[in-house]
């Protein structure tokens, strides 16, 4: 009898460990593939070079570039703003209150919204509203804001990012001891010198690790930019916020399934791909590593 | 009261205790309660802005009960072959009206399809079995989507769900410290691989490696797509599932241990039903993952709006249809509002996804552990 | 008897529908040193914390009755918090140094008073570190980091930044409870000398403490006041039978 339940214990467990093996092995048979596809023709070229032959050959310079921009905006709007949010959270709201739940509760559906519907919104909202809106009021209708830019989709994805800022600052900010801000306003300060230099200094390495977070995964997102601003193919770089932009992700979509020659282009497809997961990749790393050791300081 | 005031020393007075205001408390305290509304602004203004583009689709009936004799009456035109998907009745008409907007157009279009067949109008269309939106005759059935998007939502989950949960299990009730510490950040690192780079895996690696163990002509279909999709729902469903999980009182585990139970009998029979309703929360957000995916969908799927229960068979989902018809449509075409209704519909979905987990499977978590310890 | 600092009438606290301090009303003369003492959970911190209202912060805190500081009732709607806290000033139990440096640590309260002038604030630091006995140790490393100080040193540090904000009481929450008996006489010492010019309210567990620094000493249990007086007195002939069960250690 007692035999019988070790085999079943040991078959069930067994089964567990396995599915977690599953999922591991899959992560690292992903990494391996895509950096061995991508490799040979990975350089220091082809980060930094234009796409040539209708993009069957060169490098993707254009895309890297047009995705730094992107997330730079999106930060300068999600950060401040994530943060914010944050504070109020923690600082203001009471826990119990109907509008601190309330806003809870939106940033976690904001979180689980498909990010396709943030590029329809992107559409709606600051396309044909507000960009169309200045072009009306402002252009006397000339086209200029109310079309797909980079303004627009960085903003997109500042929506889109706006959780997880919340979330990592929020979790900082309640790394930060009670007795600090105790001891601050015991010496006169008022709630907002508290904030502002005792508890926006003390989760510094959370709002590192948010925006960390907020650019990996916008530098990663594809759906919102699909048509809020990317391009497929630019021969010059975006100078103004009402430009175009080239992206990675876009870049490796068209590529791999709209370009006239997949085959031939396939070399270059793997190694954006590898540049891409490397940078989401390494900046996920970095967050988890910064978090791991501020969740161990909480203890 | 007359007190002895030292030099240079501060004494209570009714004047220096006064009530002060002070701008910048005021202000900063304004200011952070405004961006903090800006959460639920967002969810408000996505709710309208996406309905509103979707709405003319409801409206053009009335517009247009007048318009469609006047189009009928127009020239008439026999109907091409839709793709070799030839309508049953063979012969289409459609009205050109070059002085109408191209919206109008679009709808009487659409709208002359349907009065072809059936009195009802826009929503006989919806619920067509033909999703071609750019041929001739465009028609906005979107069963083949709805049928298209549950479809790989269900391959997804079937592997997702129980791979997702039993890692979980092992991770929270079995796996030793170490391991656990790799395992956890691992699949953290796996929730940040960007979409487009699993779609692409998917499409030039897994479709491939399927294709050649099952044997099946098209490359790119519902069972490579949904597998790649349980790629993205796992890293969602195994966290929440293991939070869920340790969050069960230790008093449980330990009550039995103390009867005698092994350590994966305990597991299986009180630990996993004590955290029933949080494993359902993770599933349910999983499925809303599946369900709004665009990127995978796009590329791993075939893309083809085909009705059929065969899982080796392209198919075209709702959240890819967007992703893939957006940028070719002309505003305000009827086409590019029947768009923004399935955005509405899914946004609508996923919603309501969330806050069934949020408040059903939450309200339940918190009564099963509180109102039974206390 | 010298001038009354701190007066109470009836004051009774509520934590939500409980209530953890009832009706005390006691007197607390200037410049002289008022040791609380009680077993735990007697109401004698929380009572501490009603002088500079940092009762406030607590949700569901409800109070009833006065406080007159200087015979201004500081629980008044006219009395601006901020600045009572400025005039009476806190060190708490357990020492809470800023991560910032010593310097930063100390002149955080001239600095939110607008005190920017490099030399005045160097001068507040200089005063307000020896006022606190810990100038000598810490002059040569003012730009370190406040953590890096022992947990004896970051107490006496804490005191000079209150010190700082030149407060005219100071309420102190059992400053030494985790401090080694060296340090702990350190800032008896200092609670000694910082009498002369403030106006000292302690909490303490430690009835010797209590004896040796207090003038004057009040008895709390389960949320009253038994018994308030000379601390001569309290410690050799209580009026009340509990004060005497208490200082004998017969519970607590």
């Amino acid at each position: 009898m007692s035999r019988k339940k070790d085999i079943t214990g040991g078959f069930f467990i067994g089964v567990t460990a396995f599915s977690a093996f599953v999922i591991i092995a899959v992560i690292i048979i992903l990494l391996v593939v895509i950096i061995k596809g991508g490799k040979d023709t990975f350089s220091w070229e082809f980060l930094t070079a234009f796409p040539e032959d209708g993009m069957m050959k060169g490098g993707i310079f254009p895309a890297i570039y047009g995705t730094a921009l992107l997330v730079l905006i999106m930060s300068i709007a999600a950060v401040p703003f994530g943060t914010i949010t944050a504070i109020y959270l923690t600082e203001y709201a009471h826990e119990k209150s109907v509008l601190a739940q309330t806003i809870r509760f939106a940033v976690r559906t904001l979180a689980t919204v498909p990010s396709i519907i943030f590029g329809l919104f992107g559409l709606g909202f600051f396309i044909k509203f507000v960009g169309g809106g200045v072009d009306d009021f402002f252009l006397g209708g000339e086209l200029k804001w109310g079309q797909p830019n980079i303004l627009w989709a960085s903003l997109t994805m500042a929506l889109l990012t706006l959780p997880v800022v919340i979330v990592s600052v929020e979790e900082a900010i309640r790394t930060v001891p009670r007795e600090l801000r105790e001891a601050s306003l015991a010496l006169g300060a008022t709630k907002w010198e508290t904030i502002k230099r005792i508890v926006i200094p003390g989760s510094r390495s959370g709002i590192m690790t948010g925006t960390i977070l907020a650019v990996s995964r916008g530098a990663g997102e594809v759906a919102p930019i699909l048509f809020t601003g990317a391009a497929y193919y630019l021969a010059t770089l975006p100078t103004s916020m009402s430009d175009q932009f080239m992206n990675l992700g876009y870049h490796i979509y068209i590529l791999a399934t709209q370009s006239a020659n997949v085959d031939q282009t396939l070399p270059i497809q793997f190694a954006t791909t590898m540049v891409l997961l490397l940078l989401t990749f390494t900046l996920n790393l970095a967050a988890v590593i910064i978090r791991s050791r501020l969740r161990r300081k909480a203890k | 009261m007359d007190k002895p005031v030292e030099k240079g020393k501060f004494v209570f007075t009714r004047e220096s205790l006064k009530k002060k205001f002070r701008w910048s408390e005021f202000l900063s305290e304004k200011i952070i309660t405004g961006v903090a509304f800006l959460s639920i602004t967002i969810i408000v203004l996505i709710f309208v802005f996406v309905f509103k583009e979707a709405l003319p689709i409801f409206n053009y009936k009335k517009k247009e009960a007048v318009k469609v004799e006047q189009v009928q009456k127009q020239e008439q035109y026999g109907g091409e072959a839709d793709q070799g998907q030839t309508n049953s009745s063979g012969q289409e008409q459609y009205g050109v009206t070059t002085n109408d907007t191209m919206m109008i157009e679009n709808q009487a279009r659409a709208e002359d399809t349907i009065v072809h067949g059936s009195e009802q109008a826009t929503f006989k269309s919806l619920a067509g079995k033909k999703w071609l939106p750019v041929s001739d005759n465009p028609r906005y059935g979107l069963v083949p989507l709805f049928v298209g998007t549950l479809k790989i939502t269900l391959i997804a989950m079937l592997f997702a769900a129980p791979i997702a949960i039993l890692a979980a299990l092992f991770s929270a009730s079995f796996a030793p410290y170490w391991m656990r510490e790799i395992i956890k950040p691992a699949i953290e690192l796996l929730a940040g691989f960007p979409s487009v780079v699993i779609g692409f895996f998917a499409l030039m690696v897994m479709a491939s490696f399927f294709q050649n163990i099952f044997g099946y002509d098209g490359r790119l279909n519902a069972f490579v797509g949904g597998v790649a999709m349980a790629l993205a729902a796992i890293p969602i469903i195994f966290t929440i599932t293991e939070d869920a999980l340790t969050a069960v009182p230790r008093t449980y585990t330990e009550a039995s241990l103390a009867l005698g139970a092994t350590r994966w009998q305990t597991a299986l029979f009180v630990t996993l039903p004590a955290a029933t309703p949080g494993i359902f929360a993770a599933i349910l957000l999983g499925i809303g993952r599946v369900f709004g995916e665009t990127m995978i969908a796009l590329m791993a799927t075939g893309n083809a709006a085909l009705i059929s229960v065969n899982p080796f068979e392209s198919v075209r989902t709702l959240a890819a249809t967007i992703g893939a018809e957006m940028a070719e449509v002309v505003f305000g075409d009827t086409h590019y509002n029947v768009l923004f209704l399935i955005g509405s519909l899914l946004f609508v979905f996923n919603f309501s996804l969330n806050a069934l987990a949020e408040f059903y499977v939450k309200g339940k978590l918190v009564k099963r552990f509180q109102g039974k310890q206390s | 008897m010298k001038e009354i600092k701190i007066k109470t009438r009836d004051l009774t606290l509520y934590y939500g529908p409980k209530m953890a301090l009832n009706s005390i009303s006691i007197e607390i003369p200037e410049k002289e040193v008022t040791a609380f003492i009680g077993p735990s959970g007697c109401g004698k911190s929380t009572f501490l914390r009603t002088l500079n209202r940092m009762n406030d912060l607590i949700p569901n805190v409800r109070i009833t009755g006065e406080v007159l500081v200087d015979s201004l009732n500081i629980y008044d709607k006219q009395i601006d918090v901020v600045n009572l806290r400025k005039k009476v000033g806190m060190v708490f139990q357990k020492s809470n140094p800023f991560a910032k440096s010593i310097f930063e640590n100390v002149a955080y309260g001239p600095r939110i008073n607008g005190i920017n002038n490099k030399t005045k604030l160097e001068e507040i630091v200089e005063t307000s570190l020896k006022k606190a006995f810990i100038w000598e140790e810490v002059k040569d490393r003012l730009n370190d980091s406040a953590m890096a100080l022992s947990g004896g040193q970051q107490q006496r540090m804490c005191i000079a930044r209150t010190l700082a904000v030149e407060p005219e009481i100071i309420l102190m929450d059992e400053p030494a409870s985790a401090l080694d008996p060296i340090s702990t006489a350190k800032i008896e010492e200092l609670i000694f000398e910082l009498k002369k010019n403030y106006t000292i309210v302690i909490v303490t567990h430690n009835m010797q403490q209590a004896a040796r620094v207090s003038d004057l000493t009040a008895f709390f249990y389960l949320g009253e006041l038994i018994e308030f007086g000379k601390t001569k007195k309290i410690f050799t002939t209580p009026d009340k039978k509990h004060t005497e069960e208490y200082i004998t250690g017969r519970f607590g």
